[in-house]
């Protein structure tokens, strides 16, 4: 077996059994990140005398026998997460070069359990976009069918899985950034519960909606790695001081009696007809395996996507306001006085999308339109959370698609931003509830696209999902496919 | 809804970008369409609902007030496009 093949778990147990060392473990990502970067594109910065630095460090715990789970695994992140010394871009010109002088608590919290770093992942800019056209660094391909995008935000994160790059990536997931593209790329990706886990150091886009999660090959990997980074940090005081479960000890307990409901409005006409067989078929697999299924009704559902880019853009457009060329990041030299520095500065920094979000989000909160826009989408994201707590008393989980269709064409959507923030319909309501939601392998399209399924968690509740989603794992073998490239 | 090249302008100076003719043009076109969509938000009924920032009831969050380190000014600084000592450098702001 390859050794860029592995799982965390195959991978751990080499390295406790001395089969394989973290030099060579990391050498030999670091060849297959070289060899296929070219046709893939996840990584904006790539690592090595860092990572084969971490690696020694990894070999030299192992011998002492303080071996964590992680413990010399090559993982990398998305570019949104401060790594202190190492360059953070967010996928923009803006942070071209940035340095961050201290690191992110996700990512500290993986380092201090041995993990190796060796790189940053490529990204929809500021992570507004879902299909990582938005990037400054070029887009990154879908390993599966290298025309077609690897949906986003987190594309880098989900392509380099799905290609081998890394053992396992961190994204973030605004309104499905982590779930969308591990769909689309045929991994496993977590959202957890805003406040499961901390968002210190992470680049802000929409801070009410904005949660870091993993990226994996298997949902025993997805319980690893959410096991490592969440938990209360101090320095967010939106992380949440609940006690963190042991995730990997209740994967096993099988899905006999759990109630997963079917929501309607997610069951939709316009759904890809390939999407709807893979729904149908996990149906089966869980009604085979002793699960019981209720149908519910999310009833303002298709409100979500409206709501969802009036509040995310009022929020992006405060949270993008520190990019004025004054402490880091980009400065024009053109500038003739302080607000031309900062206008300029911006205006060359800033691609696109994230000017036409930062637009959208500042006419929202505007004089004349704050209640209109701002407040009025509020109130209906009250009503959004209502239909989750609502439908919760009578589930235990939801299983639904993850987007209504296998993975789109480079450049089919950009556009038309409309069309784009549409793709997101069935991941947005999540993030605007604050609950959890897992993407997990459900099938293959006949051009032989990945299609995910989502099973939503009542809030705190991952341990349900992860179990519920490493059942269906065991029934199936959609996850052990490999993207050849 | 319709968006004018004038609305973007207003609202481009307000969030400090400076956009092209053909930006501008691309732009009213586009909120347009997005603010058209979002106009479905009208259809509901919102009377007597809380608005929600947050999806977590929380309260606030107090830690104790103990003195600890900080990054220092070199960190701090070493980002600075400019920098004069121990300070950001910006254009003259007072003629």
């Amino acid at each position: 077996m390859n050794i860029f093949d592995m799982t965390i778990h195959e991978l751990h147990t080499a390295l406790e059994g001395k089969q394989v060392s973290s030099v060579e473990a990391t050498t030999a990502m670091l060849e297959r990140i070289e060899s296929i970067e070219p046709r893939v594109g996840s990584f904006i910065t790539v690592t090595p005398e860092p990572a084969l630095a971490a690696a020694r460090t990894a070999d030299q715990r192992i011998a002492e026998g303080k071996c964590h789970l992680l413990t010399g695994i090559p993982l990398a992140l998305k570019d949104i997460f401060l790594t202190e010394g190492i360059r953070t871009t967010c996928g923009s010109r803006i942070l071209d070069n940035f340095i961050p002088p201290y690191s992110a608590t996700s990512w500290e919290k993986l380092r201090d359990r041995g993990a190796v770093l060796l790189g940053k992942l490529n990204q929809d800019e500021f992570a507004m976009g879902s299909s990582n056209e938005s990037s400054a660094y070029g887009t990154t391909r879908n390993p599966w069918d290298t025309t077609r995008i690897p949906g986003g935000s987190s594309g880098g994160s989900a392509a380099a899985v799905a290609a081998r790059q890394a053992v396992a990536t961190l994204g973030t997931d605004t309104g499905g950034s982590i779930r969308q593209p591990a769909s689309h790329c045929g991994c496993v990706g977590l959202k957890p519960t805003y406040g499961r886990v901390s968002r210190y150091g992470v680049i802000a886009y929409a801070s009410s909606l904005d949660q870091v999660g993993p990226l994996t090959r298997d949902v025993a990997d997805c319980a690893v790695m959410l096991e490592a980074v969440a938990g209360h940090d101090p320095k967010d005081s939106t992380s949440v001081d609940t006690p963190v479960p042991n995730y990997s000890a209740t994967l096993k307990q099988g899905v006999k009696g759990l109630k997963i409901g079917l929501p309607k409005e997610y069951f939709i006409d316009g759904l890809d007809p390939e999407v709807q067989k893979a729904m149908e078929a996990a149906i089966e697999t869980y009604r085979r395996l002793g699960a019981e299924f209720v149908d519910i009704s999310l009833p303002n559902t298709d409100y979500a996507v409206a709501t969802y880019y009036l509040i995310a853009t009022a929020e992006a457009s405060s949270n993008l306001a520190r990019y004025e060329g004054v402490r880091f990041g980009h400065r024009s030299e053109k500038a003739e006085g302080l607000i031309d520095m900062m206008t300029r500065s911006r205006s060359e920094g800033f691609g696109d999308e994230v000017k036409r979000r930062i637009m959208l989000g500042t006419y929202a909160l505007s004089s004349g339109y704050y209640d209109a826009y701002y407040v009025k989408a509020q109130k209906v994201r009250t009503l959004i959370m209502n239909d989750f707590i609502k439908a919760f008393a009578d589930v235990d989980v939801m299983l639904t698609p993850v987007a209504p269709t296998p993975a789109f064409k480079i450049g089919e959507k950009v556009g038309d931003p409309l069309q784009m923030y549409l793709s997101d319909i069935f991941t947005i309501p999540v993030n605007l509830a604050g609950t959890c939601a897992m993407s997990l392998p459900a099938g293959f399209s006949a051009s032989g696209l990945p299609i995910g399924l989502q099973l939503i968690g009542k809030p705190f509740d991952e341990e349900t999902i992860l179990r519920a989603g490493y059942a269906f794992e065991q029934a199936t073998e959609w996850h052990t496919r490999k993207a050849t490239i | 809804m319709k968006i004018t090249v004038a609305d973007v302008e207003h609202v481009a100076r307000l969030a400090r970008l400076e956009l092209t003719t053909a930006e501008k043009e691309l732009f009213a076109g586009q909120m347009d369409a997005i603010l058209g969509y979002v106009e479905k938000l009208k259809e509901v009924n919102t009377e007597g609902i809380v608005p929600t920032s947050h999806a977590v009831p929380m309260e606030n969050a107090f830690r104790e007030d103990i003195v600890r380190p900080s990054i220092g000014l070199e960190k701090a600084l070493a980002n600075a496009p400019e920098r004069a000592g121990s300070f950001f450098a910006v254009p003259k702001v007072i003629e």
